[in-house]
């Protein structure tokens, strides 16, 4: 492994250093930037891999423990400082900058973990479907679940499967899905205050989907008043599933970016193409 | 000239296949929609004679998922991404052949498992077979346990060669006769008719896995069977499929704190109260079920100590066990990380007594192999009848055999290029630096796509199977 040498600093080198410390430095700073680039890549394929069918947990405990491997590293090294100043620079790609800050505007003892995990919770949606996980998330309403859907919880992404999980024989199968989810959402209500609401709270499949009444929430406040009853008609809802557009997976995450602002759902038109599609999905589901 | 090491499994290995008719090796998923068999020898022959000719692209589905010979070795089962399986059955040996040993023909081919959709959480779950284990035989019948990420089965395979005809209630077409014709009772009589082998499902063993199923391990009393997910394991009888035991849970309270996960399990082929199970840390844990009813507590504990002069951010990666195999005799288990193969003695637990180096040049690209997420392959391992030897896969299309005795290695290929029917296979070496030598593959000029991840040995001969994507190779070593 390289030796650390000195510590590298990004503006660049108006100073004067010496030979000697110049190689020192140079291989220094190959070495942070061969471990940045492997954070970088680990980032991805985490953010990546939770927008995936079903990950695989393997895979991703790996990358997630090399992560925090590096991470260790550098909070050691010191050289942690530097890359969240650097990251929080213009010109980061949206998610890059989301993710990044998510990271690293944590500090080393509350596990920069549960926040990297907290940007990734789809796990286990596809593409195609998010745009109505979103919707899906938004419409579990039951006052004391909505809060905590939406705050969700830190490390879900482990939880994913665990959610719908057998805990006891399977008669009880279908009764325990719920009733775990449920128990768990509750559970953590107070843990995740801290998490952004639209990042975390999209968790898939735990939620129950029930008409009606907004919860006292403000973004769910916002969500219904532009919503008519008219997504029940069918060419209501076939003319909202084509003009739903299909998002790719840093395109989620640049419509996460504002949230991080302002509680409210990025674009209601989007929202009720989302409750269209959603809705044809029940039926289909249902078999209505 | 490549000189060839001693050891008898050393010595040249060649191809074979059927006739000198096909060429091509079977491409997995395409023997049955091809032509129907009544599956006999011969049919078998003239479906490769087509396969040959209509030179199929390659199907995703067909991608070989699982390699498995049945306890004798007469019987050879695979498995695919798209839920088939196909089993070949050794020909009687033949003496009008030149060559006195058998050829592997296709005996059945059904679909075991279905793509699924969770709705619960809105999820395909893969029909892939991940794994197939069969049962020791006791009864004309064949059994196999298949499984997919979620759901194991129990897969009866029988033969019929006998049908029953001169029925009373119903005329040779199956329908129903007039009642008024009959005048006569007759005894059925069993007559002759072509060979018919059936694969019906006996058992359904599902809803007992939260994540995705890695191994399936029939227990030496055959009557229980284990089956371990990323984070726990159950067991299981063969007869009960509404309810199994949970005998390993490493799932933490919080999963923020999860760090590590199960990768394979496997029964002790004598002892039917011990079992191991491997992790992505590169740990193998020994279990005895007389202990407790929950195994969480090991009662060995397999570890290497890292070697710090090599430890770099991929170091955790490349110790993640893919693969544990006990060996026949129960007194060593193998075990397969991402570079090397280590052979423990189950009486040591701190580091294994041997260690062979499958492709130690990849050492250098790992950060390559992360980022094309090759790091992540699991590559399976196996023994051979006797224990003395090991096999195991690789890229390019390579797969290592290593001799415990000789300390010999030898690097072979499964291509089609190279597997004119009984010609032997030539050793294959990669050049890790400086002069390629002739014949010499350079590292940098490997096919990371073609990857050997499932190899077979069979139990008692010196017979492989080798599945390269979806070909499946059938060598064995040469008869003087």
């Amino acid at each position: 492994m390289f030796s650390k040498g000195t510590k590298r600093k990004f503006s660049d080198g108006d100073e004067e250093i010496s030979d000697e410390s110049l190689v020192g430095a140079r291989v220094a700073s190959s070495y942070s930037l061969q471990r940045q680039s492997l954070l970088d890549m680990s980032l991805i394929k985490l953010q990546l891999c939770h927008m995936l069918v079903e990950p695989n947990l393997c895979r991703s405990v790996l990358i997630a423990n090399t992560v925090r491997q590096i991470q260790e590293e550098m909070t050691h090294d010191g050289s942690w400082h530097m890359v969240t100043e650097a990251f929080c620079g213009p010109g980061q790609s949206p998610s890059e900058r989301l993710v990044a800050t998510e990271v690293l505007c944590r500090s080393r003892e509350q596990d920069a973990e549960p926040k990297l995990f907290s940007v990734i919770s789809y796990e286990g949606c596809r593409e195609e479907e998010v745009v109505a996980d979103e919707t899906l998330c938004s419409v579990s309403v039951s006052d004391t679940v909505s809060n905590v859907c939406l705050a969700g919880r830190v490390g879900q992404c482990w939880e994913k499967s665990e959610l719908s999980g057998v805990e006891r024989d399977e008669e009880a199968l279908e009764d325990s899905r719920l009733d775990s989810g449920e128990d768990e959402e509750i559970d953590t209500e107070d843990g995740a205050s801290t998490e952004s609401p639209k990042t975390t709270g999209q968790v898939f499949g735990t939620f129950e989907i029930k008409n009606g009444s907004p919860g006292p929430d403000s973004a769910l406040e916002e969500l219904f008043s532009d919503v008519d009853t008219s997504y029940y008609d069918l060419d209501t809802m076939l003319t909202g599933m084509q003009s739903a557009p299909k998002m790719g997976p840093y395109d989620l995450l640049d419509s996460l970016a504002p949230s991080h602002s302002s509680p409210s759902i990025v674009s209601t038109p989007t929202c009720r193409s989302d409750l269209n599609e959603l809705d044809h999905i029940m039926e289909i589901i249902v078999g209505s | 000239k490549a000189v060839i090491p001693s050891g008898s499994h050393m010595k040249g290995w060649c191809h074979v296949w059927w006739d000198s008719l096909t060429i091509l090796p079977v491409q997995h998923g395409r023997v049955a929609p091809l032509a129907q068999p009544p599956c006999g020898r011969a049919s078998a022959v003239h479906t490769a004679a087509t396969l040959r000719l209509l030179n199929l692209p390659l199907l995703s589905s067909d991608i070989i998922s699982t390699v498995e010979f049945n306890c004798s070795g007469e019987l050879l089962a695979t498995g695919d991404k798209g839920g088939r399986v196909v089993i070949f059955q050794r020909e009687q040996e033949s003496k009008n052949r030149l060559l006195s040993r058998g050829e592997y023909n296709v005996y059945s081919t059904f679909q075991s498992h279905e793509p699924e959709f969770d709705y619960l959480k809105s999820l395909e779950i893969e029909e892939k077979i991940n794994k197939i284990r069969w049962l020791p035989q006791q009864n004309a019948a064949h059994f196999l346990l298949s499984a997919n990420d979620k759901t194991i089965k129990l897969w009866k395979i029988s033969e019929r060669d006998k049908r029953a005809e001169g029925y009373n209630l119903k005329d040779e077409d199956g329908r129903l006769r007039d009642q008024f014709r009959i005048t006569t009772l007759r005894v059925p009589v069993l007559m002759p008719m072509d060979l018919m082998v059936e694969a019906s499902p006996r058992r359904i063993f599902a809803n007992a896995h939260t994540y995705h199923i890695n191994s399936i391990s029939v227990n030496s009393d055959y009557e229980t069977y284990l089956s371990a997910d990323d984070l726990r394991i159950n067991l299981w009888h063969l007869e009960i499929t509404d309810r199994s035991f949970n005998i390993v849970d490493i799932k933490p309270a919080n999963m923020e704190e999860l760090t590590e996960v199960i990768t394979a399990a496997e029964c002790h082929p004598h002892q039917c109260n011990v079992f191991v199970y491997s992790s992505s840390k590169g740990t193998i844990r020994l279990c005895d079920t007389r202990a407790a009813a929950l195994c969480d507590r090991h009662s060995k504990f397999f570890e290497e100590p890292e070697d710090p002069s090599s430890r770099s951010f991929f170091s955790e990666i490349i110790s993640s066990i893919s693969d544990v195999k006990f060996s026949h005799s129960g007194r060593y288990m193998m075990t397969r990380d991402y570079l090397s193969v280590k052979v423990w003695d189950l009486n040591m637990e701190n580091r294994p007594v041997e260690t062979y180096q499958v492709h130690e040049y990849l050492r250098s690209k790992l950060c390559s192999l992360y980022e094309n997420d090759c790091i992540f392959d699991k590559f399976e391992c196996c023994w051979n009848g006797s224990d003395s030897a090991i096999m195991t896969g690789s890229y390019n299309n390579f797969f290592r055999m290593f001799d415990r005795n000789t300390r010999r290695d030898i690097t072979l290929e499964a291509s089609r290029e190279n597997s004119k029917p009984r010609a032997m296979l030539k050793p294959r070496k990669v050049c890790t630096g400086g002069k390629r030598k002739k014949d010499e593959i350079s590292v940098d000029s490997l096919d990371f796509n073609k990857k050997i991840l499932h190899t077979a040995w069979h139990p008692k001969e010196n017979v492989i199977a080798v599945a390269a994507t979806n070909n499946l190779y059938i060598f064995q070593d040469k008869i003087n």
